[in-house]
């Protein structure tokens, strides 16, 4: 039976079974719905719940699972020569069998010991697909058995039905959270067997970026250097050439927006400005190759600099461009927060209007900007499209900003990019590079909270 | 009496009264301007004022006068136009979209409207106290020492402190607040806010304190304290104050306007509008038949 059916299937017993929940509780009162403590809903709810979660979680655990016990079912019954091979073999040989059993192609031809293995994994499969079906239906009809017998009309099946949306809730919370912890997790583990071949010091501190190893001895330019100084030096520059930019245009324009913009103007402007966070980055990348940074260059020429083409000033204008929205909008958002009779406290002190924003509805919409200037310094460390286009994969140390840099996100794009091997130091950098990457946003992070929490005037 | 009577005794004062009043202004008695019954001297005049907001008009060719160092006060049933003609004194009408405002408000013989007249000294000039307390987001010390900053009032930070002190104890604050000055200002409570915000209107010496239902939002003692600051100040400012109470018009103030529809039915002494008010809206306004 597919999984999409089977699905559809238990939707439908739910329902069946909400139904069913009612017309009991509903017969045990002979219909008056008062005589219940909770409306015949509510039981309703009960009964589905019970008849169709237990199967719900039964078929998800079937199917995060069967695949593993089968696997290892089937390595059990292998020849004691099969078993004895590295874990990376045994996982390959694995997966022939499965190629094989299902009808795809493998990477060896099979011998007698594969083709019972084969023929075993076959029975297991078909074994576990006629297993479900009745362990799910052996599941539903329990719960709902139970949800039945179990009803009367003094039953709080209301709260209950409060308590499963509260787990429901809770769980759905913790998946984000789960999430984030496994991404650490995985970036962690390999950083770490990165730092197996490479020092830590050595990557903490090394000034010099040359992640490709050389497979001769006699090869040119492959020393295989892994100072990430020059990335992270790149990435604050960049990121902090895009804040010069964002910061200040887009703060004064949702102070404008906020306190001076007729209404009109505000529903024309802001959508439009809120348009620039739309535009798709690799587009923002092109314009700043092709059209901002040669026009940097002209103007640096025309004044005797010298200007490479892809220069870390052109990434980083454009790249401030493309933060603008996150840093007004949501200005813009808190500063039309702060509560009118603020500003009419000031002003009819003879504060200007100016004066007014100045000295208190900044500070009064303080930790709200700060939040929007962090975001927007999160996308500016995060952005990869408009840096590779714009100011090259050159690692170099320079304080020059018209100078060619490249930053954590570019390298970790071209470490990856393509064939790689996973053993390899210079993949595994990757993974360090992440590393240092969540690592330094998450300290931006709680240095805005202290920020904040040091600085900010609750108007509340 | 039934409500329903009320409203029908109401309906039929208001309307021979309006069936009057729109032809025949002088409806509103011959002491409008309540000047005769001026003991001291004139602090501001207004003069055929109208306000509207866009096509709609608030105020309708009010003139008054408000006597220098007393508290005058402004009452009348909900939407009447009270607070729209208190704004006027400060121009804080400037503030609201599409608001605008004719005729002529002098104080001490300036056109507050005129184009020489900047806004900022004018509001230095005429502070105000709103209906909700609206202390800064800032401590205690800051609100109070925000407008003399804003104006150079201080020379040197032991002014400004003794400014602050003055202001405080000015506005009988000061033995409350004095250990804790640091502390941020929307920390007190309704009432310490609102007399935060009297000390922080007095703190760049106004010549006159504008009062937009300043105890609307207090309880009973609060509000008890504010009145006796307010009978206090007027030792030194002229005040005005728009109220919804009645009894708070009676205690805090020494003349009485009555609003009605966005005229002004009546200014007069008091004692006199309470006990002996010469338009049958004022009387029935004040004796609660409506309101």
């Amino acid at each position: 039976m597919s999984l999409s059916m089977l699905f559809l299937l238990l939707v439908a017993y739910a329902l069946a079974a909400y139904w069913l929940g009612r017309r009991v509780v509903l017969g045990r009162v002979d219909g008056d719905a008062r005589r219940l403590h909770s409306l015949p809903r509510y039981h309703g709810y009960r009964v589905a719940l019970l008849a169709g979660l237990p199967p719900l979680v039964l078929l998800v655990l079937w199917l995060a699972f069967d695949q593993v016990v089968i696997g290892h079912l089937v390595m059990q019954s292998l020849p004691e020569s099969m078993r004895a091979l590295s874990e990376a073999q045994r996982s390959l040989l694995l997966n022939d069998i499965r190629n094989l059993a299902t009808g795809n192609i493998a990477s060896s031809a099979p011998d007698p010991a594969l083709t019972a293995a084969v023929e075993h994994y076959r029975r297991l499969s078909r074994w576990s697909n006629m297993a479900l079906p009745v362990l799910l239906l052996l599941v539903g009809l329990g719960g709902l058995g139970w949800g039945l017998l179990r009803v009367y009309p003094g039953l709080r099946a209301r709260a209950s039905v409060e308590r499963v949306v509260h787990v429901l809730l809770l769980a759905s919370a913790s998946i984000a959270i789960l999430t984030t912890l496994g991404i650490v997790l995985s970036v962690l583990f390999e950083a770490l067997r990165f730092f197996e071949s490479v020092p830590l010091g050595d990557f903490l501190f090394g000034l010099e970026w040359s992640p490709q190893i050389a497979i001769r001895a006699d090869q040119v330019g492959a020393s295989g250097a892994f100072g990430m100084v020059p990335l992270f030096a790149g990435t604050l520059m960049i990121a902090g050439i895009a804040l010069a930019v964002a910061v200040p245009v887009g703060l004064f324009s949702a102070i404008w927006l906020a306190e001076f913009a007729g209404a009109r103007a505000r529903a024309w402007i802001k959508p439009l400005l809120e348009i620039l966070a739309g535009i798709p980055t690799v587009v923002y990348g092109f314009f700043a190759a092709l059209v901002v940074a040669p026009l940097v260059r002209g103007l640096g020429e025309s004044l005797g600099l010298a200007v490479s083409s892809e220069s870390a000033l052109a990434a980083g204008l454009v790249m401030g461009v493309m933060i603008i929205p996150f840093v007004s909008s949501l200005s813009d958002d808190v500063i039309t927060a702060v509560p009118q009779s603020l500003r009419d406290g000031s002003l009819a002190l003879g504060a200007t209007p100016a004066e007014t924003v100045l000295r208190v509805v900044l500070p009064a919409a303080l930790p709200g900007i700060v939040g929007g200037v962090l975001l927007a310094a999160s996308r500016a460390i995060g952005e990869t499209m408009i840096v590779v286009m714009a100011a090259g994969v050159g690692a170099r140390l320079t304080a020059n900003p018209l100078d060619s840099v490249t930053t954590i996100t570019v390298q970790i794009v071209t470490l990856l990019v393509g064939d790689q091997e996973f053993d390899s130091p210079k993949t595994l950098a990757a993974f360090a590079l992440g590393l240092v990457l969540f690592l330094a946003t998450l300290l931006l992070n709680v240095l805005a909270l202290y920020v904040v929490r040091r600085y900010r005037e609750a108007y509340e | 009496m039934a409500i329903g009577d009320r409203r029908a005794l109401f309906q039929s004062v208001v309307e021979t009264a309006l069936a009057a009043g729109d032809t025949a202004q002088p409806e509103v008695v011959e002491s409008a301007l309540g000047t005769p019954f001026l003991e001291r001297k004139v602090s501001l005049r207004a003069r055929n004022v109208n306000v509207f907001y866009g096509e709609k008009q608030a105020i309708k060719d009010v003139s008054i006068d408000i006597g220098k160092r007393q508290v005058t006060a402004f009452i009348g049933p909900s939407g009447c136009g009270k607070s729209t003609f208190l704004r006027c004194f400060n121009r804080m009408n400037d503030t609201i979209e599409g608001c605008r405002v004719e005729g002529e408000i002098l104080l001490d013989d300036e056109d507050i409207h005129a184009p020489e007249m900047d806004v900022v000294p004018l509001r230095a000039r005429v502070g105000m106290v709103f209906q909700k307390p609206n202390p800064f987001p800032k401590s205690i010390y800051e609100n109070i020492a925000y407008g003399p900053r804003l104006h150079g009032l201080a020379a040197s930070r032991a002014d400004l402190d003794e400014l602050v002190e003055n202001s405080l104890r000015r506005a009988g604050l000061w033995d409350e607040v004095k250990d804790r000055l640091d502390a941020p200002g929307t920390g007190l409570s309704g009432g310490q806010q609102q007399r935060l915000c009297i000390a922080r209107a007095i703190a760049i010496h106004p010549e006159v304190i504008l009062m937009d239902e300043p105890c609307s939002a207090l309880d009973p003692i609060a509000t008890a304290r504010v009145e006796e600051l307010i009978d206090e100040l007027r030792e030194r400012y002229t005040i005005i104050i728009v109220t919804h109470s009645m009894q708070q018009a009676a205690r805090v103030s020494q003349r009485t306007a009555y609003f009605h529809m966005g005229r002004l039915v009546e200014v007069d002494k008091t004692e006199r509008i309470f006990t002996n008010p010469a338009h049958e809206l004022t009387e029935a306004y004040i004796t609660g038949r409506f309101g």
